[in-house]
């Protein structure tokens, strides 16, 4: 404990409080209970409804939600896949080579989403890699994004990984593939697990790079947020934020269930 | 089945096809291992008999680990050859060296239970579900850990997850048992238990040819048939343990393998065939086994604190004397540091004058001839 006294941790506790509900809470508040809003003309939102659940989810919602979740699981699949490799393999390579390549993985996040996104539309606009106006332009767009979260999360727990494992497992007749799979991967699985609940996250949050490249027929949430609020229905927009953020800690929670039997604990 | 079913004579019936059939010593032949132009392990030629416990010791940094490593396949050598038995397993990867290796921190597969840790090495080979239970059974047998076999290793203590790490290396049968440091992660007292565990598993085992690296010479003297003791990449003396200890053939393993007094001394008549040379202390003149010293060498009286006794016993023919000067009492012995002629002897006793000497005191120092060795004093490889 670094704070001793009593007052002490009050006074730490209320920063705390403050900061965490101003930066987290209050957003969050706020786009519940417009979520809610009959009106809102005062301090406080008046006339509570749940009406505007009611307009979105019989609205394109549920497309908007399947989309998302369709996008966040395939991307986030794919980026796990790619992402676990890459580092495995970079992890035998010497360290002048690792440190460039691992680099290289993080560029895409540095770059603002927007760009990205345009960036894919200009590359993929023509043959033989025609993909403007399809589903798996949307797909590659948040690949690229959320993939070097992956591989950074499954570098670091490979580097927590004491090779004595593989080391034994090995001394015992473990072929590569049967040590990858019964040994490396499994004492991953934490990390694995939390990489794809951060890309998941990630990906269903994504708007910057999505709204370059979605066609029609493909809108994910983000996209009907950002639709809904640009043209002033604030309130439908609330409501199906309030829908992301469930799905996305739903999905999260299990995960993390499925983390803590993997790690054990 | 009984344990000796674990010896090396019977085993390899899994698949470990390119070592299997050979025997289960181990050659190393000008093996040298090198990080860039960093050398650390020079040419190193040793053998490894079957059946043979041999320690590596030294300090950090001194090249026993990078030997086992080499061993296991970890390493690849930058010149030099190893082989096992007949076959030269330098090219091979580990998987199929046939070997079982122990660490340090036992990397237990915290995933799996004790007998799916056991038997890990024989799926990992493709053997059929009966031998993999029968071996499990036996594995776990042999080191008294049945009545744990459904427990997840973070719910076993330090020692008993040593344990289910041996089992786990003797399940698949190995040739040849790799120790690397396995009991350095343990308290002193289960450190203790366990080297004598290990010491009546090879009597249980005389096949097992094992390589066992460790820092502890008290593990190493117990346990090894022979030591290797090593410095700097290089190993500086190695032989059966027991010749290494009584006639430790430099400074350097003479003062590692247990504690040494070397007193400085000038040769006054060799050894010969007569078995005992003579040495000039001072004004005194000492006899000490010798080794091919002539008269007029200087060299260093080796003579451990345990053989220097404070009375005449029968044949102590030896006499020096030395100023106390300090007395540690530490129950089961007592430690008595004095100074003869300039020189720290370490004396150490489980039997005193009832009256305990006060620093300071003039003490008489008796040994017999057949506790000393002679050491070239510039041989400090």
């Amino acid at each position: 404990m670094l704070v001793w006294s009593r007052s002490g941790r009050l006074v730490l506790w209320a920063l705390f409080a403050l900061v965490f509900g101003v930066l987290f809470l209050a957003p969050l508040a706020v786009i519940l209970l417009s979520s809610l809003a009959g009106q809102w003309n005062g301090v406080l939102p008046s006339s509570l409804t749940t009406a505007h659940y009611g307009d979105v989810l019989h609205g394109s919602a549920g497309d908007a939600v399947k989309a998302s979740l369709v996008t966040g699981f395939l991307a986030s699949a794919l980026a796990l896949v790619s992402g676990t490799w890459a580092a495995l393999s970079l992890r035998l390579q010497g360290h002048a080579l690792r440190r460039l390549l691992g680099l290289l993985f993080f560029i895409p996040s540095a770059v603002p989403s927007v760009s990205v996104g345009l960036g894919l539309l200009v590359a993929f606009s023509n043959p033989p890699l025609l993909l403007n106006g399809t589903v798996a332009i949307v797909m590659v767009a948040h690949f690229v994004l959320i993939s070097a979260f992956t591989f950074g999360n499954v570098s670091a727990g490979l580097a927590r990984l004491s090779p004595d494992f593989e080391q034994v497992a090995s001394s015992l007749g473990a072929r590569p593939g049967y040590r990858l799979w019964h040994v490396t991967l499994p004492l991953l699985a934490p990390y694995l697990v939390a990489a794809f609940g951060l890309s998941f996250a990630l990906s269903m949050g994504e708007l910057g790079a999505t709204v370059m490249v979605y066609p029609p027929g493909w809108v994910t949430l983000p996209v009907s947020i950002f639709s809904l609020t640009d043209r002033g229905d604030v309130f439908a927009g609330a409501a199906l934020t309030m829908i992301l953020v469930v799905a996305t800690l739903a999905l999260l929670l299990g995960l993390e269930r499925v983390a803590a039997r993997a790690s054990g604990s | 089945m009984s344990a000796a079913a674990f010896t090396g004579t019977n085993v390899m019936d899994i698949d470990a096809a390119k070592v299997r059939g050979a025997g289960s010593n181990v050659h190393f032949d000008k093996v040298s291992v090198a990080y860039g132009a960093h050398v650390v392990l020079h040419p190193l030629t040793l053998d490894i008999a079957p059946g043979e416990i041999l320690a590596m010791i030294g300090p950090s940094g001194s090249g026993k680990t990078t030997a086992l490593r080499a061993v296991a396949g970890f390493v690849r050598p930058a010149s030099g050859r190893i082989r096992i038995g007949a076959t030269d397993v330098t090219d091979l990867p580990p998987y199929e060296r046939g070997l079982g290796m122990v660490v340090q921190n036992y990397a237990l597969f915290p995933h799996m239970r004790v007998e799916d840790n056991v038997a890990f090495g024989l799926r990992a080979q493709g053997a059929d579900r009966a031998l993999i239970a029968e071996r499990v059974r036996d594995a776990l047998g042999t080191v008294g850990m049945s009545a744990f076999a459904k427990r997840l290793p973070r719910e076993l203590s330090g020692g008993q997850q040593q344990r289910v790490a041996i089992a786990r290396a003797l399940a698949v049968r190995p040739r040849v048992l790799l120790l690397d440091e396995p009991l350095s992660a343990l308290d002193a007292q289960i450190r203790r238990n366990m080297v004598e565990e290990i010491a009546k598993l090879h009597r249980d085992l005389p096949g097992l040819t094992i390589l066992y690296v460790t820092h502890d010479q008290t593990e190493a003297l117990t346990l090894a048939d022979k030591i290797a003791i090593m410095r700097d990449g290089r190993v500086c003396s190695h032989g059966p343990t027991g010749e290494l200890y009584r006639r430790p053939p430099n400074r350097f393993t003479a003062e590692f393998l247990g504690r040494a007094n070397l007193l400085p001394v000038t040769v006054v008549e060799a050894a010969g065939g007569k078995g005992f040379a003579r040495a000039a202390l001072g004004d005194t003149t000492l006899a000490s086994a010798g080794r091919d010293e002539k008269a007029g060498d200087r060299s260093l009286l080796c003579i451990r604190p345990q053989h220097l006794s404070l009375t005449d016993e029968g044949g102590h023919s030896n006499r020096i004397s030395g100023l106390l000067r300090e007395v540690h009492w530490q129950g089961e012995l007592t430690h008595l540091v004095l100074d003869v002629d300039g020189t720290a002897v370490r004396v150490s006793t489980t039997r005193l004058p009832i009256a305990l000497p006060e620093a300071g005191t003039r003490l008489p120092l008796f040994f017999a001839p057949a506790d000393t060795s002679l050491v070239p004093e510039d041989a400090g490889v």
